[in-house]
């Protein structure tokens, strides 16, 4: 098992004829995603041929066409759609999501970055309302090593495992999945650096709290809000599983936007010392640097597994 | 981006909430020139975005125009909390019955925005919350509703505000969505003697994603106090100038921002934060390197890349080809891994600069870099 994503979900990808939407939904066929439609009113009926791309045919990857269809509800009337991936552009996001909520779509990944905020506001409130899960906007999607890969995480820096990861970081998250490669990961979850996001951390540790095949959560926050500290008191209340954190942006100054549109300091709230405390009051082992992470997790899979004999 | 004061104002007046008649002046006198159209009597108000501008002498009143002249001058190139005062706002006083608090914020764990208002306007609103939190109405909008005359009329009621203010809060959210702000604040609102509601003072701070579609604003009002900073913006690099003597270079936001804390626990101190974002080209990496080499506190420069969909030879070809453009007088740190990592080393080790040097992993990279940068 896994969470949100398996080797069952369909996806159809939403601006997949655009240059990054071309770019990856070929890296998504080469990790095995089944990948079953495009998206593009001006090219519907249209297919379009993928290659294996270099250096990946070994990994599962057998040339592809894929049919590109005229809205996300033809889509999924025609293959049966769960998942879609938008690639489309910052100002046609909105319109795009809510497309595929109004399709009836089960999971929206948004790769897209620089959504004004009012948008993502938006159709994370009629998802919501719509049953559908947003993961994203402004995140690098979510990946079930061995299944399926939604976004843009690599494929190839990893394996199938027991750990779950969740993380508002892109980069973060390949280095800590390179880092534990020998121990392999359940599912990886981007959820984005934005302020407003459709999938929380909360929502990922009660998803890998209830899947049976995660063993262990790495929790990747980073500056601005308070999530973390939410997240803290969530593990604290309902989380039974062991949870090892990181925290970015310790030498952050307040007022600067870090990268991502949410990672600022705002006076005494969203500082990454708060957020690191939360997190061990509430029995998080926190790493102080990715790696020091990476060995604290190795150290409680042997605790956990010298436990259950 | 933050507006500033006179900004905000005149959003408001655009949107048809009254103010307080304003001018804006870099000159102490025109200052006198404009206290006189005004009335003679006028406030004179620092315009720097920060808050705390009365406590620090920013705001006084000039009791008429040869008055308003002495003090636009005074407060004309003071600093107040490391923002140097650069235009002063004069404006018509204002005959005070009462002060409220109103501000719509976004409130990132619901993920929508919230109103927030008070009967006590006038002083710092997280202390009347923190002494007093039932005189602070917080209330939830929906984002396909809005804020209509009913709810407006629901925000004034929760938190004790005249009927005459809901006219006030539609406008206000209309401020808040038609110019893509993440935060629109009245502090104070005001009731005068008359019985007219005016926005006294009022704090914008528009989104920056919504550029594409608010043209009007460009790149104006956007202060980057450091020349550097100015200068990486214009080339359309993420770069934040920090003080310190090692130039971070990286891929990601979230791996440079560790990349920061990593060298700062090997005791040196990060001399800014560079983010070269996906797909890193040579340009962009020359780009970066230029703007860091010429940071004169910068001792050691430090390239951490976890390539991704950023392949590593991509990034070592960058910096081969930068080293043609920019003379390297200091020593660069490199850690490649990910993505073609192996390939990108081999053009690093081929190329062979001599201050140049490769470290496998983050953490014994971060500590080489300090190293250099301390012992320089």
């Amino acid at each position: 098992m896994a969470i949100y994503l398996t080797k069952e979900s369909k996806v159809l990808v939403q601006g997949m004829t655009g240059g990054e939407g071309m770019k990856h939904t070929r890296r998504m066929l080469a990790a095995g995603t089944n990948v079953v439609g495009g998206v593009n009113p001006r090219k519907a009926g249209q297919t379009v041929d993928f290659d294996v791309p270099q250096g990946l045919e070994g990994l599962g990857g057998t040339p592809m066409t894929v049919p590109v269809f005229g809205s996300v509800r033809e889509g999924i009337e025609a293959t049966g759609a769960d998942v879609t991936v938008v690639f489309v552009p910052p100002a046609f996001a909105k319109a795009a999501v809510l497309e595929a909520t109004d399709a009836g779509i089960g999971l929206a990944v948004v790769i897209t970055e620089g959504i004004p905020v009012h948008d993502s506001v938006a159709f994370t409130t009629h998802a919501r309302a719509k049953g559908t899960r947003v993961v994203g906007p402004n995140c690098p999607g979510l990946i079930t090593p061995g299944q399926s890969n939604a976004g843009i995480i690599p494929d190839d820096i990893t394996r199938p495992g027991r750990i779950g990861l969740v993380s508002k970081s892109g980069t973060l998250t390949y280095q800590l999945m390179y880092e534990l490669r020998d121990i392999g990961f359940s599912t990886c979850v981007g959820i984005g650096g934005d302020p407003v996001v459709g999938t929380s951390h909360i929502d990922c540790l009660a998803a890998f709290q209830d899947d049976p095949d995660t063993e262990l959560v790495v929790l990747i926050g980073e500056i601005g809000g308070d999530a973390e500290e939410r997240a803290a008191a969530y593990i604290k209340e309902h989380v039974t599983k062991p949870v090892v954190g990181y925290i970015a942006g310790f030498t952050a100054p307040e007022g600067k936007t870090m990268g991502h549109a949410g990672a600022i300091v705002s006076g005494s709230s969203g500082t990454a010392r708060a957020k690191r405390e939360a997190l061990e009051a509430a029995g998080v082992s926190v790493g102080s640097t990715p790696t020091e992470t990476a060995k604290l997790v190795l150290a409680r899979l042997d605790d956990q597994r010298q436990a259950t004999p | 981006m933050d507006l500033y004061e006179h900004q905000a104002r005149e959003l408001f007046e655009e949107h048809g909430i009254l103010v307080p008649r304003a001018e804006v002046t870099d000159s102490p006198k025109q200052a006198r020139e404009i206290a006189r159209r005004l009335g003679g009597r006028v406030v004179v108000k620092a315009q720097v975005k920060t808050g705390g501008r009365g406590k620090a002498g920013g705001v006084k009143l000039a009791a008429d125009p040869a008055a308003a002249e002495i003090t636009a001058r005074q407060i004309l190139g003071m600093d107040i909390k490391g923002h140097t005062v650069g235009t002063v706002m004069l404006a018509q006083p204002v005959d005070i019955e009462s002060e409220f608090y109103v501000s719509y914020v976004l409130d990132r764990a619901a993920g929508r925005f919230l109103a927030i208002a008070s009967a006590e306007g006038g002083m710092e609103i997280e202390e009347v919350a923190a002494k007093r939190p039932e005189a602070v109405a917080r209330v939830h909008i929906d984002p396909a509703e809005g804020v209509t005359s009913a709810k407006a009329a629901e925000i004034a009621e929760t938190a004790g505000l005249p009927p005459q203010t809901v006219d006030v809060l539609v406008r206000l959210w209309e401020v808040l969505v038609r110019e893509d702000a993440v935060l629109v604040e009245v502090n104070p609102l005001v009731r005068t003697e008359q019985g007219r509601i005016l926005a006294l003072d009022g704090k914008v701070t528009l989104d920056d994603n919504a550029r594409f579609r608010q043209a009007r604003w460009g790149t104006q009002g956007v202060a980057h106090d450091d020349p550097l900073e100015a200068a990486a913006v214009a080339k359309g690099l993420n770069y934040v100038k920090l003080d310190g003597e090692v130039g971070i270079i990286g891929n990601g936001a979230g791996l440079v921002m560790s990349t920061l804390d990593v060298v700062a626990g090997c005791g040196a101190r990060p001399a800014n934060f560079l983010d070269i974002g996906g797909g890193a080209s040579a340009q962009i990496m020359a780009d970066g390197l230029s703007v860091i080499l010429s940071d004169p506190a910068v001792k050691s420069v430090f390239v951490n890349v976890f390539g991704g969909i950023t392949a590593c030879d991509a990034v070592a070809d960058g910096i081969v080809r930068a080293l043609d453009t920019v003379r390297l007088t200091k020593p660069l740190v490199v850690r490649l891994d990910g993505n073609n990592a192996a390939r990108g080393r081999a053009v690093l080790d081929e190329h062979a600069h001599p201050l140049v040097q490769q470290v496998t992993t983050m953490d014994g990279a971060a500590r080489r870099a300090a190293q250099l940068a301390t012992t320089a």
